[in-house]
């Protein structure tokens, strides 16, 4: 129970350095100064100091969604494995229903976005509907090639058949690791579907649909949104690189595994910053045909396990 | 070697050929695609490699070194140069509805791995789970042959499909006869230039390498 709290707190701790990490990669490679890895703390601690401002007609509901997508995500940074696999949340909430987490708190966020009544807002959100709504049966197919394989849905089950015993290679799995990170471009609002660092209205969706928050209700919100894309890495981590996690009862290995998390986050980030910076913003039309690639590859990862390792 | 681990690393090298023919199937730059191309040859000679290795079948590494001079060094140079001569480099041509055709290949996949599993289940060979896939590639490079208007890429569908046609003869029964083994890279050798040639004469012709074109050189009576 102990371990549960503290990876909770952990994956929320955690989650702006990886932020800023991933934008320091970014800069790197694009030959800019890179904003300092603490840049993201940074921001939350102004954000959280200064005082809210509100639309005249925001309900109870823009009022309350920061809170509950942010809720939504740090449950969803307990769930998965980040350093240790003995997590009795896990065994409640399986990866079926983080997907289901990740569902309400998009709807939270779309909510609150059409709440106001501003154009960007609804905007905002129809288009991470349309994103969503083909994303969410991607990645359901990528976590189902593991259960497969694992005969589990519960992450930690998953890992830990993973991580122990000799090595073995699943072909299947390629096939969901490239849908998996086809999935986490999407979903995080990264640089083929979406450009976390532009306000232009022809291109913005997640930042559209926080564009009416200020004060601590943007803090959480972006906090929230480092926190996902921290808890899409981990889950990527846990299905594909799931060595150095530790057992339970292994209490030995956990300074290990905080040390195997950091070095598999750094290149994770590394490794994501150098493909936003080689792809280019696709146009929002084709992200059906990107996702829908996606789901195919997944779909082939289930056949493939079927087929060949059955 | 180990039998299990080599047996899992064969699955993996197939399912990397079938994700290479996915990518092929969706990739609209001329470029990339070749570079796809050269990439699945080089798997496709790793693949063997391992199979020579595990059964130190010496005729095997022959195969080996036919595969990786022709198809990641030759034919891939062959046909940059042909993209570069053509002014093609920049080309990207639409592929049409990109979902369907994934759902057809799916499909495809499906159906080639139905048909493979008699076979390999006779097959004593280690290599016989990936029969299906072998199928499923050349399958899929036939798609694309079809899918495909311009002839740069209609050739390089061609090509693939000898990929998969190579690979499933490792599969099934560790490779063809030398003689008939070279007899097919001569003629994928010959025919690749040919097929430049051709290039040049639609070009000329219609001004354009789209070769739908070429209906209008049926006679109308």
């Amino acid at each position: 129970m102990l371990l549960q709290l503290i990876q909770g707190l952990l994956a929320a701790a955690l989650a702006p350095l990886v932020l800023g990490w991933l934008n320091q990669c970014r800069a790197w490679l694009q030959n800019r100064t890179a904003p300092s890895l603490l840049q993201p703390y940074r921001v939350l601690r102004k954000l959280l100091r200064k005082e809210v401002v509100l639309a005249v007609n925001a309900s109870w509901l823009f009022r309350l969604a920061p809170y509950i997508v942010f809720a939504c995500m740090v449950l969803a940074g307990s769930i998965v494995p980040l350093i240790a696999t003995d997590l009795p949340f896990a065994l409640a909430a399986d990866v079926i229903a983080l997907v289901g987490l990740f569902a309400l708190a998009r709807v939270f966020m779309a909510l609150a976005a059409m709440d106001v009544g501003t154009a960007f807002g609804s905007l905002g959100s129809r288009r991470e509907m349309l994103i969503a709504a083909l994303a969410e049966p991607a990645l359901l197919m990528v976590f189902f090639t593991p259960a497969l394989i694992s005969q589990s849905t519960a992450l930690t089950t998953i890992v830990d058949q993973f991580s122990n015993g000799a090595l073995q290679l699943y072909p299947s799995m390629a096939f969901a690791a490239i849908a998996f990170v086809m999935v986490l471009l999407a979903e995080n609002a990264r640089i083929p579907v979406d450009n976390p660092s532009t306000h232009l209205e022809l291109t913005m969706v997640h930042e559209a649909m926080i564009l009416e928050y200020s004060g601590r209700h943007l803090a959480l919100m972006d906090w929230a949104h480092a926190l996902k894309l921290t808890v899409y890495m981990a889950i990527g981590i846990a299905l594909f690189l799931p060595w150095g996690v530790a057992h339970p009862h292994e209490w030995l290995g956990l300074p290990l595994a905080l040390v195997a998390l950091a070095a598999k986050l750094a290149l994770f980030g590394a490794g994501l910053a150098l493909l936003e910076t080689l792809a280019a913003k696709m146009r929002i039309f084709k992200v059906p045909e990107f996702l829908g690639m996606a789901f195919m590859l997944a779909v082939l990862g289930m056949l493939v396990h079927f087929l060949v390792e059955a | 070697m180990n039998g299990p681990l080599v047996g899992q690393v064969i699955n993996l090298l197939a399912a990397l050929m079938l994700l290479i023919a996915f990518a092929m199937l969706a990739q609209r730059r001329l470029l990339r695609l070749i570079h796809l191309f050269a990439l699945q040859g080089a798997v496709l000679t790793l693949n063997t490699l391992v199979v020579a290795a595990t059964l130190a079948q010496s005729h095997l590494y022959f195969s080996v070194v036919l595969n990786l001079v022709l198809k990641v060094i030759v034919l891939p140079m062959i046909l940059i140069r042909l993209v570069d001569r053509l002014d093609l480099r920049a080309d990207a041509e639409s592929v049409g509805n990109l979902p369907l055709i994934m759902l057809v290949a799916v499909v495809l996949v499906i159906l080639s791995f139905n048909v493979a599993l008699p076979i390999s289940e006779l097959a004593g060979t280690i290599t016989r789970g990936t029969l299906g896939i072998a199928m499923a590639s050349v399958l899929i490079a036939f798609l694309m042959m079809i899918t495909r208007r311009k002839a740069v890429a209609q050739v390089i569908g061609f090509l693939a499909m000898e990929n998969g046609l190579f690979f499933a003869a490792t599969s099934a029964t560790y490779g063809m006869p030398m003689v008939v083994e070279l007899g097919i890279a001569l003629d994928v050798l010959v025919g690749t230039f040919i097929f430049g040639i051709f290039f040049f004469q639609i070009r000329e012709t219609f001004d354009s390498l789209d070769t739908r074109n070429l209906e209008s050189l049926k006679d109308r009576e």
